[in-house]
């Protein structure tokens, strides 16, 4: 009986030692907090980490004060599982009283987050994740990165003008793989393309060996790809491996198979693989190699991604929204966040005010090696179309 | 299609060498070692390092991969596996999850989460077209390798006395024990060359699976699968049980891509359900 | 003198630290109306490490694929709500019936074969829901999760009450489901019938051999844990609303093993301790290093595994020899 006791006791001294938290903030003169909430740990970990240094960095340039109040950024690791992003949220709602909530790795966390974000009427900054019908899931959900809708219609488009008539899609088994294939075949088949065949592969521990010898078997012009990003690199070794490079057919994907984060540990199997994406490390504007410059001095040299960049502006829109309302929150707060304009490393970027979602640039690029910047390999952008609304929605 | 029966045969070998240690450790031992995978990673991650920051030349990787994964082995079983093996099984999984998640966190810690990517050399690279198969040179390779080393494995077991000594030993610890066998000596050895050999097929792996922190958690399965349908007390259960498992995911995958992920279980299901002790079972051998 | 009624009788009783958690599991609703959103969470793993503690601790079977149950569960909830209606109640029935029907049909599986066998079988039946779950996304949602669960008033005795955004609503649910099944639990195992359980557990051969009929309790005994593990799950999906396939992972069966070994395994209650200390510890380490909370939980497992389980619950023991 006595491990009993003592366990009994210990239990519960463990969960009355917990502070029971009312805390009571002056609404006008105490910090202004701002909730965020990425995967630190598991498979999604360096969508974390790019977020983490991103948003570290704009603080750093920005400061930490607006409309004379402190800003507290609270980080919480949500593992991207859904359940516990809903938890967390709804404690930095409750309990921190959190301005705004930001982050999202993936979309179920953003998904599952969305109905507390109209309940309790806080504006949801969503940093990465990329399915079209996150801001439609609560009117007070803003995206700050991009949708893959968005990418994969500009590459589609490309490839029909460029002599490109038949293609096998690739995609991942999964929710954005899904979406890539959709979005690429009714555009490629909009402008009288022609599609093959539509392959899938598993999203865990995939062997490319069968969908690429269904692919040299078919011979399309060209294969469109969509893997998340850790997966790239393997593909395109193997793709290489079957000699599928020198037969003719063209390597044509979004670009998260060529992540800035993993491009240049990838090697040479990606040279030419010609890529649509809202940004790359290489974009050659001022802005952009500040950025780049400020992101790389602050991080050891690691290079910022897509994901970096979705967290850079999307602290710029809750920053610009929160000096217009004095630190105000709510309904106020997500009305100065639609249909701000700005300049982003990315390019010129517009947050709709009807779809509260991102409205950017998207370039076409070639991963080349860059002998400027350390000869490093880069997606060098050759192409842009300009203003991409989300076509998930554009009703 | 034979260049897919041949993808399908490479990915087996390259299974049955990651496997194979786990299979004796759980046939002699009695040792559910989930760990298993990380000894791979190890091999994987030193070939990784090795290449890319030291410049060795992959050939030379290989066996310091062996080496390595076989030293940590080496190492780990008298310190921490020595006192595991009288236990219940719950402990045994408990422990090794726990060995996992401290190696995935580590190299997590040391090296980063990346995928990490190697070159391999050019002569190893690109494929032969013969009639109607193709032939890939890295995939050709492994095989060779592979299939070496299980001819080596077979000669060491059948050939040589401490090959006997530990189908003694596997057969029955207490009497091989009770005849003067140095049982420890023979589990030790046993466990090294083991983790040596999973060290290898996750040099020879990361080129064809990927290397990252989470790969022991991925694998895990496939290696379990291997000795469950394959059985632990003989060499050739667990090379025919991974040749079908890899020439079944990737028929799999080609012919009927929508069931993708299922066969492999259902399939898994379906034998342990018939044979629960494994496919190739030798009758007898006490425990 | 002592017949061997009485004795099981005695060893029924309610013994006064089982009554003290009774009370502060009820008591902490009130006491710390804050933390009922950490609470839930806490009280749905306990009763989920509750559910392995009966195939674990008193069976002897060793699963890696529990979560199967739970996610099962979690789905057939989260759908009834949203498909059919959404009172809490019904879908719980609902759940609980489904996911009791799933482990009947698997446990068959379980019968047969050695540790690892059973280990793989389970670890296969987790896997094969997971990727059924993420192909049937018509009806799932896939890997994006099930959205759209709004679920309706909580009819209870003193009225009906919303979920509300601070969980106290969900923790009181919660609570209730628990302790049912804790006295649910607590029945069976010191019936005959948990008896024989943990006879088979110890010795199958011998218990085969005295005419108790191994197959049928082993199966009987999967069944229940299985639709606790769905009552589990589909509390998840209901006060959270939401059903993702993160439900089926392998690291939520690997999770509740570990909570429940943390706790003790065989009395029942240390999944409910087990539920705190991990939680707890969890959210300590992980405010601390987030990203390292997993080399920590490996070096305590293995400390833990070497030093030996049970000194975990009995510190006097840590300083003495032999």
């Amino acid at each position: 009986m006595n491990r009993k006791r003592r366990l009994v006791g210990q239990a519960i001294l463990a969960a009355l030692a917990f502070p029971s938290s009312t805390v009571v903030l002056a609404a006008d003169t105490g910090p202004i907090k701002i909730g965020l909430i990425l995967p630190m740990t598991g498979q999604s970990a360096s969508t974390g980490r790019q977020i983490d240094a991103a948003v570290k960095l704009w603080v750093a340039q920005n400061g930490n004060k607006i409309a004379g109040r402190t800003v507290e950024v609270i980080l919480k690791d949500d593992g991207a599982v859904p359940d516990a992003t809903k938890r967390i949220a709804q404690e930095l709602i409750v309990s921190d009283k959190v301005a705004v909530i930001a982050g999202f790795g993936i979309t179920p966390t953003a998904l599952a987050t969305a109905p507390l974000a109209t309940q309790s009427k806080t504006p949801l900054v969503v940093m990465a994740a990329a399915t079209s019908s996150i801001t439609e899931a609560s009117p007070f959900i803003v995206r700050t990165s991009f949708t893959l809708p968005q990418v994969t219609i500009s590459i589609a488009d490309w490839a029909a003008k460029n002599k490109i008539k038949k293609v096998i899609t690739l995609v991942a088994d999964y929710g954005p793989g899904f979406d890539a294939e959709k979005f690429f075949d009714s555009q490629f088949r909009l402008n009288g393309g022609q599609i093959l065949d539509k392959l899938r592969t598993p999203l865990r521990a995939p062997d490319f060996a069968p969908v690429l010898q269904k692919v040299s078997d078919a011979k399309p012009d060209a294969l469109f790809v969509f893997l998340p990003s850790g997966q790239g690199a393997a593909f395109m070794k193997q793709f290489a491996e079957r000699g599928l490079d020198k037969s003719g057919i063209r390597l044509i994907a979004t670009g998260d198979v060529t992540d800035d984060d993993q491009l240049n540990d990838m090697g040479d199997v990606a040279l030419g693989v010609v890529n649509s994406h809202h940004y790359s490390a290489a974009h050659p504007s001022p802005t952009n190699k500040k950025f780049v410059e400020a992101f790389q001095a602050a991080n050891k040299g690691m290079r910022p991604n897509f994901m970096a960049v979705g967290g850079y502006d999307g602290m710029r829109v809750i920053y610009k929204a929160l000096e217009a309302t004095k630190g105000e929150g709510g309904e106020k707060l997500l009305a100065a966040m639609k249909g701000q304009v700005f300049e982003s490393p990315r390019g010129p970027v517009l947050i709709d005010a009807q779809t509260r979602d991102i409205v950017q640039d998207v370039y076409i690029r070639k991963v080349e090696r860059v002998p400027a910047m350390n000869n490093g390999l880069y997606n060098v952008e050759f192409d842009v179309i300009k203003a991409v609304k989300d076509p998930g929605k554009a009703k | 299609m034979l260049t897919l029966l041949f993808d399908g045969i490479a990915y087996g070998m390259l299974l049955f060498v990651l496997a194979v240690g786990l299979a004796v450790t759980l046939g002699l031992m009695n040792f559910i070692n989930l760990a298993h995978g990380a000894f791979a990673m190890a091999g994987g991650y030193i070939t990784v390092l090795a290449m890319n920051r030291l410049g060795v030349p992959f050939l030379v990787c290989l066996p310091l991969a062996f080496l390595g994964a076989a030293l940590l082995g080496a190492a780990l079983e008298p310190l921490l596996y020595r006192r595991m093996y009288a236990r219940p099984h719950l402990d045994q999984v408990l422990f090794s999850i726990g060995l996992v998640f401290i190696a995935v966190t580590a190299v997590d810690y040391f090296v980063g989460s990346m995928q990490q990517n190697i070159q391999v050399p050019a002569w190893l690279q690109g494929r032969f077209d013969i009639s109607w198969v193709g032939i890939g040179k890295y995939r050709l390779f492994i095989i060779v390798v592979c299939a070496a080393l299980t001819l080596a494995l077979q000669w060491v077991l059948s050939r040589t006395r401490f090959g006997s000594q530990l189908r003694a030993s596997v057969d029955d610890r207490r009497v091989a024990g009770g005849l003067g066998l140095n049982v420890n000596r023979i589990f030790l050895l046993t466990f090294a060359v083991g983790s040596g050999l999973a060290g290898l097929g996750g040099a020879l792996g990361a080129e064809v699976l990927g290397l990252d922190p989470s790969f022991p958690l991925k694998f895990m399965i496939y290696f379990l699968i291997v000795c469950s349908v394959g059985g632990t007390t003989t060499i050739t259960g667990p090379l025919l049980a991974a040749l079908l498992l890899g020439i079944a995911d990737v028929m799999g995958k080609y012919y009927a891509p929508k069931l993708g992920a299922f066969i492999v279980y259902t399939l898994m299901i379906v034998i342990l359900l018939v044979r629960p002790q494994g496919l190739f079972v030798r009758a007898g051998g006490g425990k | 003198m002592k017949t061997a009624a009485d004795g099981l009788k005695h060893a029924a009783r309610w013994r006064w630290w089982e009554l003290t958690l009774l009370g502060a599991l009820v008591l902490s609703w009130f006491v710390l109306p804050g933390q009922s959103l950490l609470l839930n969470e806490i009280a749905i793993l306990a009763l989920f490490a509750l559910s392995l503690d009966l195939i674990l601790g008193y069976s002897g079977i060793v699963s890696l694929g529990h979560a199967a149950f739970f996610g099962f569960g979690s789905y057939a909830a989260a759908l009834f709500a949203k498909l059919v209606m959404p009172d809490p109640w019904l879908g719980m029935l609902l759940a609980i019936a489904l996911a009791a029907l799933l482990g009947a049909i698997t446990s068959v599986l379980i019968l047969r074969g050695t540790d690892l066998t059973r280990l793989m079988v389970t670890l296969g039946v987790a896997s094969i829901l997971y990727e059924l779950a993420n192909k049937l996304d018509w009806l799932t949602g896939g890997a994006d999760g099930l959205q759209g669960v709004v679920m309706g008033p909580l009819w209870t005795p003193f009225g009906a009450f919303d979920f509300d955004i601070a969980g106290r609503t969900a923790y009181a649910y919660t609570l209730f489901v628990l302790i049912v099944c804790l006295l649910v639990g607590r029945r069976l195992v010191h019936s005959p019938f948990g008896y024989s359980l943990q006879a088979l557990r110890d010795n199958r051969l011998r218990a085969a051999s005295i005419g108790l009929s191994v197959n049928a309790r082993l199966v009987a005994v999967y069944t229940i844990a299985a639709a606790i593990a769905g009552a589990a799950g589909a509390l998840l999906a209901q006060t959270s609303g939401f059903a993702s396939l993160d439900v089926f992972d392998f690291h939520r069966s690997a999770e509740v093993l570990l909570v429940l070994v943390i706790g003790g395994t065989g009395y029942l209650y240390g999944g409910i301790f087990g539920a705190i200390v991990f939680k707890l510890l969890h959210d300590l380490v992980s405010a601390w290093t987030p990203q390292y909370w997993n080399f920590w939980l490996g070096v305590f497992l293995v400390v833990l595994v070497l030093v030996g389980r049970d000194k975990l619950t009995k510190p006097w023991t840590w300083w003495k020899r032999g």
